[in-house]
């Protein structure tokens, strides 16, 4: 600790057991307890108390101040909990009965301080940090501690309970902490008197009618098995797993939540897995279980790396359950080829549950993402039914928008035709899972079935936004998997007609009065440009169709996402040639200016940020791929530059820089890689000094030298690593020139620019007068001193403890201030 | 009570409900369809129309057949609950030999009358050199051509009223406010609720003293431009009479309204023009202020839009006037001062121009390309008419149709071949099966009556059981010239009673809580309203013959013997018996009582819960003990 620190401490030890004054917030306190713990890890505890004897002061008047705020009161429990965890130093603690009279009886455990939550919650973290060697067990016993925490556990806090739960979980792994390889520990009958202690509460739990206490000892038990693997959690698991048997054998099965947990808990411990009865019990869950909890178990189960094949595929029948009754309902046919058989009694279960409305939207909706999760797993079941599963889900879609025709007499289908009709959050979670699908494409018949279903979610007038973002998010999916013959003129069918149809209804949405509708169009068609730019059919298609003007018309949209969409694709068009220009014959009304200067407009004069930002993107990236637009590299930067310079956003101007660092890059000769429509081949490499002078003609260093001053940390940082290229690379052995009159009004100029003025450079820089700024500033400590986050003078402790004691001081001064 | 059911179509009701000795008619909807069956009447000579081959009858006589359901001159009140639901009214004010009143909110009666004179006027400004109506006969019309051959009813097709009619009709109609309370011949109670579906639409409650009567028909819960709807006072009716509800179920106004906007954009910016046929009033509001919103992102400033109608500019008007009847939001700009709905600002930066009709100021100002919102939805007459024959040979152009009442199908068919776009987002506020579901379980009727289509999913849709009125206990459903019996039993009727008449009772406690009192008093009713008064005091006994008519009228007050109540305990009964020398007693259990045996005297007593008999052989004497012995045991009063 520095002395500076030793210095304040005795006076803020002073302030915070004076119960008249005014209490530093809990950001503060909490502060000090993280600078306490660095301390205390760093070194010995018993030194700092030594050191520091205000401490011991502070913790032995804690419990006797009478109306000490809960705040300061749980601080100390937890300070104490802190030095006590070493044990030479909980030994000296003890020796003054000083834990005792904290934790014990005699402190705020009896008292009326109690009350509070957070005076509770420092008491179990207090313990929690101080039960880290053998010695605390015995302590805790002689307290009485254990029949607290357990019953905190129900305390109406959940902060609280929950770390009452953990506590007991600790103390347990403590009183039964072996080594870590080698034999299951003690047998049963031999372990510490806290360990049965604590079993006996958990068995008691485990054993009592009332779901709440079950949950309780189940969560202390998942906890348990989460984090200690060691040999004795089996000894543990053999004394308990009749009693979790036991709770699955009613039905229904109470707290079945946590029992999941606590199964999955037990199957992911190496030390457990390989018990054979914890098999059998996972089987016998996922029998009992009630669908819309044996679906977690299931997933959890599947995605093990050492599932039993019968177990796993049992696993698979119930999770798919749901969607079988879906399929029954449609078709009344046996379930299709390839799909697990489940057991007949879970398939009345769960086509009890989707005969309520909310039962079934929770369940399919579970179900579907469980196994949008599962798809791309390595361990996911093999034989994957991929085309079953497809069936299934367009079945789900078809419910949804009522084009499902349920099998005649199947009261299930009427229900579902009843319950998902419209049903928006069934319609995300199967068009994500449609989306997830793609890869393993399936029987050309069903993908035409995709594409149909596709189409008419992203044609309905009745899809909302946030389904019509993820029937836009499959389609491009599943358009990027479609096979494209080798000549890459057109994709094969069933692709070829859905794009057909598809540039209509994107035609249609463009111009839909809601901008979410509006902005999905526009990103969507920006990826499938991507995409599909180099297929001739596709182009001549786009190109006939409105959707390119369309996109020119949106960047005039009100809505700031739309526009900022509408520039990132027509840019994204433009580098592909696809964009409407006026000379083009397909659109005859197209616009009357060329791109560049639409989007140099959008950066000059729009007035939100994300329009400019996606223009700066469209920038940067036309500049790497060496686009048209870019050719006169020269000139664009540097209109670029000279507009991005005065804009208000950061993130702006950080891509001003960024586009700085690609011109620079291109001039120095390391061009990243070209565009394959490249209209501009990269210029040669250039000597160091001709890359200076272009960085100079387009106002470059002008641009990073403000940068390196402005107050929005990114920005100077950005500018600070270009500035060292450029240096590094332009001038590695120059001299030092003279200093010219270039270089002195630079120099003011940077003056101004550090005091935070908008001043602007006499005329365009000299490359000699830049080197020579640049040589003259520290660039390297000004990296250093950027890389440092904002506040780390504010971080130091000595500064938490001048604040912490200024607030103590401000109450006089508050006094005067009111009348 | 009963329910006459004039009409099949559910979404232009009309009932005439028999409640309490009052005939009330609920709505009067003019169901236009069968105009679909006749040819376009054109604005301007269409020579493609009238080229068209007549058809000529050989020979055959006419015949009306005329079935009546109920004589509608016996209706005494008519309710009505939105401007649609009044198209019949002059056919039944005028032709029936009505004499009652009419009840209407004062939006529904104006804009009514807007409706009204916008399909006189276009009927009438294109007079027809003939008619014909022979084709009627039913012997005729089963060798025409279908949907004409299987037309139903064509004998009960009228021609269309004149304005004369419509004035006098309207002319009866007396107007009423949300919330007030009507009283029909003292017997039962009318009373409009907002409905939330157009300007001054309304619900009704029909009460009596002891029975509630809702009728609902065409609400929303949308909240668009009118006043939103009153659920919470349909609460505790015996029985809810539900119609107008959406036509196009699987349709969602607010996806049909994207949908109207994006194909107008797209073929105005295509240089097309864009036909919306609508009524003059309604949806159109709405849509206007949605175009409002939307027309400059869309860059759709520069492209005029055209209402034209013989009453727009009324319309336009008289929307922005009825600031109490529109929602709160509308209700809060009158206090801006700002008008209401935002087509006001439309027409001043004339963006949105009015006309009544092609002719005149219309034809100097038009430019295309444009959005032209007109008359009549049927596309059989009016000014669309003329429309659809100038843009339909151009797909540039499109036709979108927003009203639900007629299928764009057969509204097109005479316009075939056509070239011109067709889009159909029907837009319909008015309630779903979801919301109905949710407003049954809110309101919670004993009983619920609607037509027979909400009780089965749509033809079409054959599978879609969600698209049916789904309750418990099921509805009961009616169709065309069906009178239902309504499924409960007036039980109760209030009857005042005059104080002196109350101040003269003497109410003797018989349980805790409970007093009764007998009372003897005259029935006064008049205008179904029931009043006891006391009895009149018997005149003093005087000579002169006009004093003793007088008596003569006086009904006769005899003296009452007292009310007897309570139970008889056998034990203590037969106890008694046997202290007053009556032996040999056996008591025998019946199901409704007891029989006391008294076998010397051969006399049997049945003791049942409300009737005490005692039997003996012709002893009047042993009869009077034993009444005497058994009314110790009863209290009289």
């Amino acid at each position: 600790m520095d002395p500076e620190c030793s210095r304040l401490l005795p006076a803020l030890c002073a302030a915070l057991a004076d119960p008249g004054q005014p209490v530093a917030d809990d950001t503060c306190l909490e502060k000090l307890l993280d600078w306490f713990k660095s301390v205390t890890e760093a070194g010995s505890s018993l030194q700092l108390l030594r050191d520091s004897p205000c401490l011991v002061e502070l913790l032995l008047q804690v419990p006797q101040a009478p109306g000490l705020s809960p705040r300061v009161l749980a601080f100390a429990l937890r300070l104490a909990g802190l030095l006590a965890a070493q044990e030479a130093c909980f030994q000296f603690l003890q020796q003054g009965e000083l834990l005792s009279g904290l934790f014990g009886e005699a402190g705020p455990l009896g008292g009326a301080a109690w009350m509070a939550p957070t005076v509770r919650s420092g008491w179990i973290q207090g313990l929690r940090s101080l039960a880290q060697h053998p010695r605390a067990l015995p302590f805790l016993a002689e307290l009485g501690a254990l029949d607290t925490v357990v019953a905190l556990q129900g305390d109406s806090s959940l902060f609280v309970a929950s770390a009452a739960g953990q506590l007991l979980a600790h103390i347990l792994g403590l009183a039964l902490g072996g080594p870590a390889e080698g034999p299951p520990g003690p047998p049963a009958c031999d372990w510490p008197a806290s360990a049965q202690a604590v079993v006996g509460h958990l068995e008691e739990a485990l054993s009592a009618a009332t779901a709440p206490r079950a949950t309780q000892a189940l969560h202390v038990l998942t906890t348990t098995f989460g984090h200690c693997h060691r040999p004795w959690t089996q000894g543990l698991w053999a004394r308990l797993s009749p009693l979790v048997a036991r709770l699955l054998e009613k039905d229904p099965v109470p707290a079945a939540h946590p029992l999941v947990d606590l199964l999955l808990s037990v199957a992911r411990s190496p030390a457990l897995s390989s018990d054979r009865g914890w098999w059998e019990m996972a089987a016998r869950a996922l029998g009992s279980l009630r669908p819309a909890h044996a679906g977690p178990l299931a997933l959890g189960l599947l995605t093990l790396q050492d599932c039993p094949q019968a177990l796993s595929a049992q696993a698979f029948a119930v999770l798919l359950q749901p969607l079988a009754c879906v399929l029954k309902a449609a078709a009344q046919a046996p379930a299709p080829p390839g799909w697990p058989a489940g057991p007949e009694g879970d398939a009345a279960a769960v086509a009890t549950l989707l005969s309520s409305r909310s039962a079934c939207v929770g369940l399919l909706c579970q179900t579907l993402a469980h196994l949008e999760l599962l798809q791309p797993l390595p361990q996911r079941p093999a034989p994957w039914p991929q085309a079953p599963l497809l069936g299934a889900v367009l079945t789900v879609l078809r419910f949804c928008n009522g084009s499902a025709v349920p099998a005649p007499g199947s009261d299930l289908g009427g229900h579902l035709c009843a319950v998902l009709a419209g049903c928006a959050r069934v319609q995300r979670a199967a068009l994500g899972l449609l989306g997830a699908l793609y890869e393993d494409a399936g029987p050309p018949e069903l993908v035409t079935q995709v594409f149909a279903v596709l189409l008419d979610y992203l044609r309905s007038p009745d899809s909302s936004p946030t389904v019509l973002k993820k029937a836009f998010q499959a389609a491009l999916q599943w358009l990027l998997s479609a096979p494209t013959p080798p000549g890459g003129c057109a994709p094969d069918p069933p692709a070829q007609p859905f794009l057909g149809e598809l540039l209509p209804v994107l035609q249609r949405r463009l111009c839909s009065p809601c901008w979410e509708v509006r902005d999905s169009s526009l990103e969507f068609l920006t990826q499938l440009a991507g995409h599909w730019a180099g297929q001739a059919g596709f182009r001549h298609a786009l190109l006939a169709s409105e959707v390119p003007e369309l996109a020119w018309q949106l960047l005039q949209d009100p809505e700031s996402y739309v526009r900022a969409s509408a520039v990132t694709a027509v840019g994204q068009l433009a580098s592909r040639g696809l964009h409407a220009t006026p000379a083009g014959p397909e659109c005859p009304g197209g616009p009357q200016k060329g791109v560049l200067p639409e989007l140099l407009g959008v950066l000059a004069a729009d007035p939100e940020g994300f329009p400019r930002r996606a223009a700066m993107q469209v920038f940067a990236r036309w500049l790497r791929d060496g686009h048209a637009e870019a050719a006169d590299a020269e000139r664009f930067v540097a209109r670029v530059l000279q507009a991005a310079g005065r804009d208000l956003d950061w993130e702006v101007r950080a891509q001003g820089l960024e586009l700085g660092r690609a011109f620079l890059e291109r001039a120095l000769g390391r061009p990243g890689p070209p565009c394959p429509d490249a209209a501009a081949a990269p210029e040669p490499a250039a000597p160091a000094a001709q890359a200076l002078r272009a960085a100079c003609r387009v106002g470059l260093p002008e641009f990073a030298l403000r940068a390196l001053f402005d107050c929005d940390r990114p920005v100077a940082r950005a500018a600070c690593a270009l500035l060292l290229l450029l240096r590094d690379q332009a001038a590695p052995g120059l001299s030092l020139p003279e200093a010219g009159p270039a270089v002195a009004a630079l120099e003011a100029a940077l003056q101004r620019w550090r005091a935070g003025e908008q001043a602007q450079p006499p005329g365009p820089l000299e490359p000699e007068a830049v080197l020579a700024v640049l040589r003259s500033l520290d660039l390297e400590g000004l990296r250093g001193a950027l890389a440092e986050s904002s506040d780390h003078v504010e971080r130091n402790p000595q500064s938490l403890l001048q604040d912490m004691l200024a607030t103590a001081g401000l109450r006089g001064d508050n006094e005067a201030d009111c009348y | 009570m009963k329910l006459y059911c004039l009409s099949g179509h559910p979404t232009l009701p009309c009932n005439v409900l028999k409640f309490k000795s009052t005939t009330i008619m609920l709505d009067c909807g003019l169901d236009m369809t069968s105009t679909l069956n006749f040819l376009p009447l054109p604005l301007v000579q269409s020579p493609r129309l009238s080229n068209l081959p007549g058809w000529s009858l050989k020979d055959g006589n006419v015949f009306l057949d005329k079935t009546e359901l109920i004589d509608l001159s016996t209706v005494d009140v008519i309710l009505i609950s939105n401007y649609h639901c009044m198209m019949a009214l002059p056919y039944i004010t005028e032709h029936t030999g009505f004499t009652g009143t009419v009840y209407a909110t004062e939006p529904t009666v104006q804009i009514g009358r807007l409706l009204m004179e916008e399909l006189v006027n276009f009927i009438e400004r294109v007079p027809k050199a003939q008619s014909a109506s022979v084709w009627k006969n039913k012997d005729v019309q089963r060798l025409l051509p279908s949907p004409l051959k299987d037309a139903v009813e064509v004998s009960t097709w009228r021609r269309c009223y004149s304005l004369q009619e419509v004035n006098s009709a309207l002319s009866k109609i007396q107007l009423v406010g949300y919330s007030q309370k009507i009283e029909l011949f003292g017997a039962v109670q009318v009373t409009p609720l907002s409905s939330g579906y157009a300007l001054g639409s309304s619900n009704w409650i029909i009460q009596s003293h002891y029975e509630k009567v809702s009728y609902v028909s065409g609400s929303s819960l949308l909240t668009t431009h009118p006043q939103p709807m009153d659920q919470a006072s349909l609460k505790n009716s015996d029985v809810l009479v539900l119609t107008g509800l959406t036509q196009i179920p699987t349709a969602n106004p607010d996806g049909m309204v994207g949908e109207f906007f994006s194909s107008l954009a797209l073929t105005v910016r295509n240089g097309g023009n864009v036909l919306v046929p609508c009524y003059p009033s309604g949806v159109i509001y709405d849509l206007l202020e949605c175009l409002y919103q939307y027309i400059d992102s869309a860059g759709l400033s520069s492209i005029p839009f055209y209402f034209i109608s013989p009453v727009a500019n009324s319309s336009l008007e008289f929307s922005q006037i009825f600031a109490e009847w529109l929602c709160h939001n509308k209700q809060a700009k009158v206090y801006l001062p700002e008008p209401p709905f935002p087509h006001a600002e439309l027409i001043q930066t004339n963006k949105l121009k009015h006309y009544p009709s092609i002719h005149g100021d219309f034809s100097n100002d038009f430019r295309q390309p444009c959005v032209v919102f007109t008359g009549h939805p049927s596309l059989r007459f009016g000014d669309v008419v003329h429309f659809m024959e100038l843009w339909g040979k151009s797909s540039l152009n499109t036709v979108i149709f927003t009203e639900p009442d007629f299928s764009y199908l057969e509204a097109l068919a005479p316009y075939q071949p056509l070239a011109m776009k067709c889009i159909y987002c029907p837009i319909d506020t008015r309630l779903n099966f979801i919301q109905v579901s949710k407003l049954l379980k809110e309101v919670q009727p004993l009983h619920v009556v609607c037509p027979e289509q909400y009780t089965q999913p749509p033809p079409a849709q054959a599978h879609r059981m969600d698209l049916m009125i789904d309750c418990q206990p099921p509805p009961m459903s009616y169709r065309r010239a069906e009178v239902l019996a309504l499924p409960f039993k007036r039980r109760y009727e209030k009857i005042e009673i005059m104080p002196e008449l109350a101040d003269s009772l003497v109410p003797m406690e018989i349980k805790p809580g409970i007093s009764l009192a007998t009372v003897s008093a005259v029935l006064h009713t008049k205008d179904n309203k029931h009043v006891l008064q006391p009895p009149p005091r018997p005149a003093p006994p005087a000579g002169g013959k006009k004093r003793k008519r007088v008596n003569d009228d006086i009904p006769d007050c005899k003296v009452l013997k007292p009310l007897l109540s309570g139970s008889i305990p056998v034990e203590q009964f037969v106890q008694t018996l046997e202290k007053h020398g009556f032996s040999d007693i056996k008591v025998e259990d019946t199901s409704k009582g007891h029989i006391v045996l008294l076998q010397e005297a051969e006399t049997l007593i049945q003791i049942e819960e409300d009737s005490t008999h005692i039997i003996c052989d012709n002893d009047e004497m042993l009869r009077v003990r034993l009444r005497d012995l058994v009314l110790k045991f009863l209290q009289k009063f």
